[in-house]
């Protein structure tokens, strides 16, 4: 126990020290893989943001019912009578006109321009919750309230919220395919430099295994070696990422204020910069075991 | 301590290295394998410690066939062997010091213990007061005396030996052999090859003798 302690330690204080030998190829392999890896930590972080912001839009589908500018009340009861008896419909909420112009004047910028209005240009209103969420079902409901009496518009709600939300899935896979895609790169890069290193100590492991040294003896600096350069990566990934949502935020956030919002671009929460950091380290060690794997079995017994 | 029984090899492409080599070595022996070159020695030195594995017949150390051992078990048969190389194998890159440290690195000793234990192995070749140079400063006989040093300082039971004068003068030489017979005193068994016939002469012990793959005396 004792000694194989002490073989780690070694093992741990010679991947250090090849590091400090070769300061400036370990930073840059640190630097290519840390850049890799920010791509999809970044794209997921801006995910992780946007499905904050948009967490409040109802997925539900839901329809609004316009009804002629000039319908009168009694138009509008009767209208709303005729969708209670609907039984696709799970409930409705009339939005009289002029409920609807205030709503509009209080939103933001809009006092000015309802202002300059002299009449009302908005219309009674209808919004509805269907029970089925179905496309094909929601188009023919739509279809049957077009054909109603006094009815100007049907606007199907959920259309853009759906939208989105497939948008946001595609991203996802996107930033998947993305992050696997620079894990195997991250792999090929240590498996690379793993070589490099292996051939430059070819002696010493050709020596060792002559005079008794394990497979796993041999293997273990290496493992430690990728291991460490996938860990400088992964943090450099972490401060990449770090320093470019703070640089982005001063114009997210000038560009939220005139929306009124006050959204930013988060950064990772830890738990996921801990997974980001841990996720390198073990393709660093993974991308080592290969190269080891690979010299050892070239070499055979000898 | 090691026996052979109608071993014989041969190397992929054909040639036939030995052809049913038998003989037994007892512990506490010092052996001379001797003949031309390309006779074979080599490459019997090579089966003792698996470095080759046979084609057929056994190669027993202590009584364990080591042509059958697991790749995972020979490096545990190879601590037990004291090995001199032909080309000696020496790390250029480091001190004569952690040359010799090198293979108790991956054994059980550490710290002030393996560092006794290194210049122990040092002071017993002569070397104890160059173990900060490095090995490329060291003369031929030096280096040669180096490596000895570091086949020695996990305390075998067996040394083996290949050429240890191929490149020395006679009087190193004779230093050489001199040392390894120092071991053999204190119950090591010995094991050497060379071709050198006078050199065989100035020391009475066993000789076998190589021609062709066959031991012929």
């Amino acid at each position: 126990m004792k000694a194989w302690l002490r073989q780690h330690r070694q093992a741990i204080a010679a991947a250090f020290g090849k590091v400090a030998a070769q300061k400036s190829a370990a930073a840059l392999n640190a630097l290519v893989i840390g850049i890799a890896l920010s791509l999809p930590a970044g794209g997921y972080a801006l995910l992780a943001s946007l499905r904050v912001a948009t967490a409040g839009a109802t997925l539900e589908p839901q329809l609004s019912v316009f009804l002629r500018v000039d319908a009168k009340r009694a138009d509008a009861d009767a209208l709303g009578a005729n969708l209670k008896a609907d039984v696709r419909l799970r409930d409705l909420r009339f939005v009289p006109r002029e409920q609807a112009l205030k709503d509009l004047q209080a939103t933001e910028g809009m006092a000015e321009v309802v202002a300059a209005l002299n009449r009302n240009p908005l219309p009674d209103a209808f919004v509805l919750r269907p029970k089925s969420a179905d496309p094909a079902a929601l188009e023919a409901l739509a279809r049957d309230l077009r054909a109603l009496p006094a009815v100007a518009q049907v606007q199907v709600d959920s259309a853009w919220a759906r939208r989105l939300g497939a948008l946001a899935g595609t991203a996802r896979l996107a930033i998947a395919l993305l992050a696997a895609l620079l894990a195997f790169g991250l792999v090929a890069i240590t498996f690379n430099t793993i070589r490099l290193q292996i051939l430059t100590q070819r002696a010493e492991i050709e020596i060792s295994k002559l005079i008794g040294a394990t497979d796993a003896f041999i293997r273990r600096p290496f493992y430690y070696l990728g291991a460490l350069q996938g860990l400088a990566g992964g943090l450099v990934a972490l401060a990449v990422l770090w320093g470019s949502l703070a640089a982005l935020n001063v114009g997210v956030a000038d560009l939220a204020a005139s929306y009124g919002s006050g959204f930013r671009l988060s950064p990772l929460p830890p738990a996921d910069a801990l997974a980001v950091v841990l996720f390198s380290t073990g393709l660093g060690w993974f991308g080592a075991y290969m190269s080891v794997s690979r010299y050892l079995l070239e070499i055979g017994e000898k | 301590m090691i026996s052979f029984s109608a071993v014989a090899k041969r190397y992929p492409g054909g040639q036939e290295a030995l052809k049913s080599v038998s003989f037994a070595i007892e512990q506490g022996e010092f052996a001379f394998i001797t003949g031309h070159s390309g006779a074979g020695k080599s490459t019997l030195l090579k089966l003792i410690p698996a470095i080759e594995r046979p084609s057929s017949g056994a190669v027993l150390v202590n009584g364990q066939n080591v042509g059958a051992l697991k790749r995972a078990a020979l490096p545990y048969l190879r601590r037990n062997l004291g090995l001199v190389f032909q080309d000696q194998k020496l790390l250029y890159d480091r001190t004569v010091f952690d040359n010799v440290m090198l293979p108790l690195a991956f054994g059980e000793l550490g710290g002030r213990e393996a560092e006794r234990r290194v210049r122990a192995a040092l002071e017993k070749v002569g070397l104890l007061a160059r173990e900060k140079a490095n090995p490329v400063q060291l003369s031929g006989g030096e280096q040669q005396r180096l490596a000895i040093a570091r086949a020695v300082v996990n305390r075998p039971a067996v040394l083996i030996a290949d050429e240890p004068t191929a490149n020395l003068d006679a009087a190193s030489a004779v230093e050489i052999l001199e040392i390894f017979a120092a071991f053999n005193q204190v119950g090591v068994t010995v094991l050497i090859s060379t071709h050198d016939e006078a050199l065989i002469g100035r020391f009475a012990k066993r000789v076998l003798r190589l021609a062709k793959g066959s031991i012929v005396q």
